[in-house]
């Protein structure tokens, strides 16, 4: 079975990175960006478990070592 | 005395400060490998700067996870002087034994410089006998130096004295200008709030003698040196 972790800035936090790559798309004459956030994606492949397991052994993953939550929140999805 | 100086792998700054503590203040030092799990033996920790693990996933989220850092973590609850320098701040802040977290540099560009910080407090080990309002004359290297917690943790840092260190213009004005990474606040160094566990951004290791530019870096390893001495009457 397979995850998705979405790892972002939470609303708040300043982000130089999404603010320097929205400035760069309005000089390429890319306009109507409002505004732009970087975050990051990783994908899991995991043993056989439950979708229930997986959910609570991601999210203790989460927690403890792949987000931070000071500054970062996440998002899990499984299957696919 | 023994002090020890942590060693994981990436740390890059971790012989200059062997080299400040032995050769230039003059007490002992001894390298310790991430891999071991104790402490005992030593009287103060230093958590040098460099890119430990390649800043793989953020930087010092993996460090934290070294079974030395178990031990540190007792050392530092036992009340032993521990400071984390740059990458060992970052290490300091994963771990959970400071509070906050890094963001990248506002400007988006690593920031190598001298910079004037204020000393805002003496009563961590490691700024015993530096005068609040001092300025002092330390180097960064960061890309991600940009201090960042929450207003309410910033107002509980600030009333209990667990801010050490904010960045200044050479008169010790606290000003937008002089701070290199847009940090909140200021902040280029904070404390627990027992105050024996102390991260930075800026390395004191770097100018601990005059040949180096500046000196000022030494204090803080004179200070500790002091402090230590004290405790043992």
């Amino acid at each position: 079975m397979k995850a998705k972790i979405y790892v972002t800035l939470k609303r708040g936090v300043l982000d130089p990175q999404g603010k320097a790559i929205r400035a760069s798309l309005s000089h390429l004459g890319i306009d109507g960006v409002e505004d732009v956030r970087v975050g990051k994606f990783m994908e899991v492949t995991l043993k056989e478990v439950g979708v229930d397991e997986a959910r609570r052994l991601l999210d203790e993953a989460c927690r403890r070592l792949l987000a931070n939550t000071v500054i970062e929140e996440y998002r899990i999805e499984i299957g696919g | 005395m023994k002090t020890a100086v942590l060693v994981f792998p990436g740390s890059n700054c971790d012989h200059d400060a062997y080299h400040a503590l032995k050769h230039v203040v003059g007490v002992e030092a001894e390298f310790v490998w991430h891999k071991q799990a104790t402490l005992d033996g030593f009287d103060a920790v230093v958590i040098p700067g460099g890119f430990t693990y390649g800043d793989y996933l953020r930087s010092g989220a993996m460090a934290k996870l070294s079974p030395v850092m178990g031990a540190v973590r007792r050392f530092a609850e036992g009340g032993g002087p521990v400071i984390g320098i740059c990458n060992g701040f970052q290490i300091l802040l994963e771990a959970d034994l400071l509070p906050g977290a890094m963001i990248v540099n506002d400007s988006l560009r690593f920031v190598c410089d001298y910079v004037h910080l204020r000393a805002c407090t003496d009563r961590t080990p490691f700024t015993r006998g530096i005068p609040d309002g001092s300025v002092l004359r330390i180097p960064v290297a960061h890309y991600q130096g940009n201090y960042y917690a929450d207003e309410s943790t910033l107002s509980s840092l600030e009333e209990r004295g667990q801010v050490v260190f904010r960045y200044c213009d050479p008169e010790g004005e606290v000003t937008k200008e002089s701070n290199p990474n847009g940090s909140a606040r200021n902040i280029a160094g904070i404390c627990n709030e027992a105050g024996n566990v102390l991260g930075m951004m800026p390395h004191p290791e770097r100018c601990a003698e005059e040949a180096m530019g500046s000196a000022d870096g030494r204090r803080l390893f004179d200070a500790m040196v002091a402090w230590l001495g004290e405790k043992r009457g």
